[in-house]
């Protein structure tokens, strides 16, 4: 296997970098898309097994720059433009995995999903299974996933409830650089297939994060408080955290909000969501998807059923419509946006 | 000149054995030697024999749907001789025993699986193979993977995939063609052609006038070989595995045969096919011309067929004795191989199952 560069260069020189005077840690600055990045590359570098394919992801670097330098850094044989096919890209990753890679497909958008969805679904996740453990398929399928950038219809999907349906697979959804970048990194070690969706919404916020240069892992499965309360449990995930955090911008004061990223969509951490509600006494779910069958009602559900006699108020869902993703016109009709979720949370406060 | 020939293409047809018996002493040099025929066309009623106990295990009800492979035996014996043992990857759909067997599966192992216990496909470390593929033609696409693989690893191995002429319907047969050419991975792709996709004829399955012409498009060399000749199927493989192991690519062999059995244990052919068909295709049987070689050469008898016939059935019981002695799996096996390592929730549903109600853990009800 050749490389074009050798390991010891830093990764995309253009980004910010300072140590950390307290920790003396080395730190990088990224948006969510730069930090999955400099993870390919910090991955790529750690073992040669690993390599990313999929369509546009090489000499273009992704149609969202995902994969931006990493052919230049790891060349053909490892960042490979592939066949504009779906099930092509996911089935050839299920044999590369067979035959002892690390490999890491990108599905373009999560609309093409579809045409991957046997070999995902049908063979992916079930071979450990189906082999009694003789065939594991190691296996990250990168999505870019969700609404709100203005793309074509099959563009703006959020189907991460029919993978998290699906036994034997994984769904991680993380919103942040940090957590993308640990997410990723333990995903690309796990030993069984996960999907792993990057909320398109929150590639490229504004504002960039500080985040470790050294390599770190956040335990799959594992959600994260990021506003401690008191008053009632939000439960959200993806570029949806972001309308939440709004939404808790515009509350008075004196209302306290405990919001949790899942991080994780499957599977999920019960037990954070069961200790907050239990805690808090309501809980509002958040999701892009739509309403019926969403992971909204898992949680909810498991929610009833650990946390009955702790509810002040039914569990409530702020999510998309039961309707078809509409085209970008009417797309922040369909998303649901911190004015939404706000007025859910007044609502459920007041039950 | 305002019209110019972009591309002309030919297929060619391979036969070495006819169903006569008779060998193309030219074609077949280099070939198979005659010790190696003897011992494959013992192999090839061994298998035949057990296909044959398979079908009544299920008339009997001891034994699932099963789909009989008679009739296709040297397109499995001949491309899996023709391929590494231990080195070589076997990418099957579930009309080639023969060549898994071959490569070290445990013969019991089918019949576990068409037992419906998940047993059947645990390939044991060091057997180079994917178990048997259900739904249809989807996986070529591993064995392009597999394939990929070696390739990036510099491992000298190929992957040989099996699957039906109804299986190039399908659209991850093509992308499987595609992936392999375009990367020129060492896959070699095999088409038991046997004329049958269930009920649906090959004139009815596709336009083309053979399916080999299929891979023209894929820019791979591809033959059409007589699939119930031993000889042929050996021949066409080898070149192509070994092209394969050379860096030369995938390729893809249509080898013509005939399902003579029912599709599987639940079809009755009876409703969709001719008779007069199947009798025409029965004077073709692989097994039969190879005995007729190898008795019109003086390798074969009467007397070494009996006391073949006799051996084999003593193969086949102790086949169903392993396959029938094996314990029924635990009820956790359900549990234990859906992931690595059990998630909590399903650690929760492992051990709750046990009491029958509603989210009590065992110690609960005095279960340990």
């Amino acid at each position: 296997m050749t490389t074009t560069a050798t390991a010891k260069e830093p990764f995309n020189p253009k980004l910010r970098r300072r140590v950390d005077e307290a920790t003396g840690q080395h730190l990088v600055e990224c948006n969510l898309a730069e930090s999955v990045t400099y993870t390919l590359a910090q991955e790529m570098d750690r073992d040669d097994r690993v390599m990313c394919l999929g369509e546009d992801v090489g000499r273009n670097g992704g149609v969202f720059r995902v994969t931006d330098g990493l052919h230049a850094r790891f060349g053909d044989d490892r960042v490979v433009d592939s066949p504009l096919s779906e099930s092509g890209i996911m089935g050839a990753a299920i044999g590369l995995a067979m035959g002892g890679m690390r490999p890491i497909p990108e599905i373009q958008f999560e609309g093409f999903l579809g045409p991957a969805y046997d070999q995902l679904c049908n063979h992916a996740a079930r071979y450990r299974t189906r082999s009694r453990g003789a065939i594991p398929i190691p296996m990250v399928v990168r999505v870019p996933v969700g609404g709100g950038i203005h793309a074509p219809e099959l563009h703006s999907d959020s189907p991460e409830a029919i993978y998290a349906h699906q036994p034997g697979l994984k769904v991680l959804m993380p919103s942040t650089p940090y957590d993308a970048k640990g997410l990723l990194a333990a995903a690309i070690e796990d030993p069984d297939p996960i999907v792993f969706f990057e909320p398109k919404r929150a590639y490229r916020l504004p504002t960039r994060e500080w985040i470790p240069e050294e390599r770190y892992l956040i335990p799959i499965g594992q959600a994260k408080v990021l506003n401690e309360g008191t008053d009632l449990t939000v439960v959200t995930w993806g570029a949806t955290v972001y309308q939440a955090l709004a939404a808790i911008d515009t509350l008075p004061d004196d209302v306290s909000i405990e919001l949790i990223d899942l991080r994780t969509i499957s599977p999920f951490d019960r037990d954070m969501v069961i200790q907050s509600v239990q805690k808090t006494g309501r809980c509002l779910i958040a999701h892009e998807a739509p309403k019926t069958a969403g992971f909204g009602a898992e949680i909810s559900s498991v929610v009833q059923e650990n946390c009955f006699l702790y509810l002040k108020a039914p569990v409530q869902r702020v999510a998309g419509f039961d309707t078809i993703m509409p085209y970008y016109k009417l797309e922040l009709d369909y998303l649901p946006d911190s004015k939404r979720i706000a007025q859910a949370i007044t609502q459920t406060l007041a039950y | 000149m305002p019209i110019r020939t972009a591309y002309t293409a030919k297929i060619d047809y391979l036969s070495i054995l006819d169903e006569h018996g008779v060998l193309d002493e030219h074609l077949a040099k280099d070939t198979l030697r005659d010790e190696e025929v003897l011992e494959l066309y013992q192999y090839m009623c061994r298998c035949r024999a057990l296909d044959e106990t398979a079908f009544k295990l299920q008339r009997s009800g001891r034994m699932g749907t099963y789909p009989q492979n008679k009739g296709q035996e040297a397109a499995a014996i001949g491309s899996g001789y023709a391929a590494k043992r231990g080195v070589d990857w076997l990418v099957p759909c579930y009309r080639e025993n023969a060549a898994l067997w071959m490569h070290g599966l445990p013969m019991h192992y089918v019949l576990l699986h068409w037992m419906g216990d998940e047993r059947g496909n645990q390939i044991p470390e060091g057997v180079k193979m994917t178990p048997l593929c259900i739904p249809i033609g989807t996986q070529m696409l591993h064995a392009a993977g597999i394939g990929w693989a070696m390739k990036l690893r510099k491992i000298p191995s190929v992957a040989i995939t099996y699957f039906g002429d109804g299986a190039t319907s399908e659209g991850d047969f093509h992308e499987a063609m595609n992936f392999a050419s375009v990367f020129q991975t060492p896959t070699v792709f095999f088409c038991q052609n046997n004329q049958w996709a269930i009920s649906v004829p090959r004139e009815s399955q596709m336009a083309s006038e053979t399916v080999a012409q299929k891979a023209i498009a894929y820019g791979m060399p591809t033959i059409q070989v007589d699939g119930n000749d031993l000889f042929a199927v050996f021949k066409a493989s080898k070149e192509a595995i070994e092209r394969a192991r050379a860096g030369g690519g995938p390729s893809f062999i249509e080898a013509v045969t005939y399902r003579l059995a029912d599709h599987t244990t639940a079809d009755d052919a009876r409703r969709y096919r001719d008779q007069a068909e199947v009798e025409a295709w029965q004077s073709k049987d692989p097994v039969i011309r190879l005995r007729k070689y190898l008795t019109n050469k003086g390798l074969w008898s009467d007397e070494k067929q009996s006391a073949l016939d006799e051996a084999a059935k003593g193969m086949v019981t102790d086949v169903i004795r392993a396959a029938e002695g094996i314990a029924k799996p635990e009820t956790t096996d359900i549990f234990d191989y859906t992931y690595a390592s059990i998630p909590k929730e399903l650690e929760t549903q492992r051990r709750t199952r046990q009491t029958h109600s509603l989210g009590q853990m065992p110690e609960q009800v005095g279960l340990s």
